[in-house]
């Protein structure tokens, strides 16, 4: 029940009041329910849980990070392990 | 899919289990929290793939496991009424109550729907006025913001057929049960994520600070998981409990705001009872009282004083709190399998020892 689902959102709408999105999940759209992430724009990846959107990905934070992973690989095969 | 694949990678997996087992000196037990992370580790094979300084024990975060039974026999009541939709999270239908489950009572003419999202619930409340629409409200804090604003529109669009059964928890306080427990033994916690990017991680620094406990806010995938660990584990061996966020494409400091005001709008804290492990001390979320017209347990009275009646054979409450593997249990793939359940552990998605079952760990480690 906690595994959300990273999506991209590719349309933003209004329904009952709400701000809902349609987000794209590998091929499969589902609506979801923005109304936590008010700041969120098409073409932003986020976390689904339960139909609604939780966090909006980093993108400049997550390639930071990837990066970071990446140098412990280097560092790794330096030290011969 | 792009922020997924790349977690998957397996020569990345393998060198930060190379760089783990370099930096490993002393026997550490760390517990991932979350089911979620439980089910990625065994799918995954992580849990064999460790070197064996590490003991990694599974956690209580599985909300359909620790459900308590009480209230899965008041689901089974109130579904079991004429007048009734029982709508649920498709998890909670195959758990067991003390006779039957809620899968039994749809079986027997009772209309019970599993929803993805409690939207849906409430929209089935709309299209069906001559009925009363009964959500189970269960979860972490991850449910609870959706939860909590399926309550506010039904508010909103003046539905009168629309109740909660409310049975929310939350991992600050199961982290302070399990380090107040003189038999649980945790060095370091693996935070779930995914409660972390609504809550934030502010409420785990005085826990890490009071308990001397690293706690690292962890993600999901096989590369997130070992993320988190490589991080829980430079910190254990350098002597530091401090709180860090190895999941920080989703998870900020403060966690997502509106969310949290909306949860604090419709829910208060309270103790809850956790199945297989007791009461905890402000463990959980009840209904403000200006919404107890949505609440379920107030709508059917009647329903109140349940026998409950639990497997003897069963020892998921140990399980839930790390102190057996689900393999040691001994009716595990015995009288308990996801086809004939003893527990919640069995059933849920993320429960240990459905986990354990369904990917084959039987007395391998």
């Amino acid at each position: 029940m906690c595994l959300g689902i990273p999506g991209k959102i590719i349309e933003l709408y209004e329904a009952n009041g709400m701000k809902m999105a349609k987000v794209d999940f590998g091929g499969v759209i589902q609506e979801v329910c923005m109304e936590y992430l008010p700041e969120a724009r098409v073409g932003d990846y986020t976390i689904v849980h339960v139909g609604f959107g939780l966090s909006i990905l980093d993108e400049q934070e997550a390639a930071e990070t990837m990066e970071l992973l990446r140098q412990v690989e280097a560092m790794a095969e330096e030290a011969g392990s | 899919m792009r922020y997924v694949d790349e977690y998957r990678d397996a020569g990345l997996t393998q060198k930060l289990l190379a760089e783990i087992r370099k930096t490993v000196t002393r026997p550490w037990t760390i517990m991932e929290v979350c089911g979620g992370q439980t089910h990625s580790i065994i799918k995954s094979g992580l849990d064999q793939m460790l070197p064996p300084e590490i003991t990694l024990i599974h956690g209580p975060g599985c909300p359909v496991c620790v459900t308590p039974l009480e209230l899965v026999d008041k689901a089974i009541a109130i579904a079991s009424r004429p007048e009734v939709i029982f709508a649920s999270y498709g998890d909670m239908v195959r758990v067991p109550g003390s006779g039957r489950d809620l899968f039994s009572v749809r079986a027997a003419g009772g209309d019970v729907r599993i929803v993805y999202s409690p939207l849906e619930a409430v929209e089935i409340a709309r299209r069906n006025p001559e009925k009363t629409v009964v959500f189970f409200a269960i979860g972490f804090e991850t449910t609870a913001p959706a939860n909590a604003m399926a309550v506010l529109q039904a508010r909103a669009q003046g539905l009168k057929n629309f109740a909660v059964l409310v049975s929310h928890v939350t991992v600050p306080a199961a982290i302070r049960a399990l380090m107040d427990s003189p038999e649980v033994r945790v060095d370091g916690f693996l935070a779930a994520g995914h409660v972390c990017t609504v809550m934030g991680y502010w409420e785990y620094e005085p826990l890490a600070a009071q308990y001397h406990i690293p706690i690292v806010v962890t993600g999901f995938e096989p590369v997130d998981i070992l993320n988190g660990m490589l991080t829980c584990v430079r910190l254990l061996e350098s002597g530091r409990a401090e709180v860090r966020n190895a999941y920080g494409r989703s998870v900020r400091r403060e966690g997502n705001v509106a969310a949290q005001a909306v949860i604090r709008q419709v829910f208060e804290m309270t103790d809850r009872a956790w199945r297989g492990i007791g009461v905890i001390p402000m463990s959980g979320y009840r209904l403000r009282a200006e919404f107890a017209e949505f609440d379920a347990e107030q709508r059917f009275p009647q329903v109140q004083a349940i026998a409950t009646h639990e497997s003897p054979l069963c020892i998921s409450g140990l399980v839930l709190q790390g102190l057996r593997r689900p393999d040691e249990c001994p009716a595990f793939g015995k009288e308990c399998t996801p086809q004939s359940p003893l527990g919640a552990t069995m059933v849920s998605s993320e429960g240990a020892c459905a986990a354990y079952y369904r990917y084959g760990r039987r007395h391998e480690r």
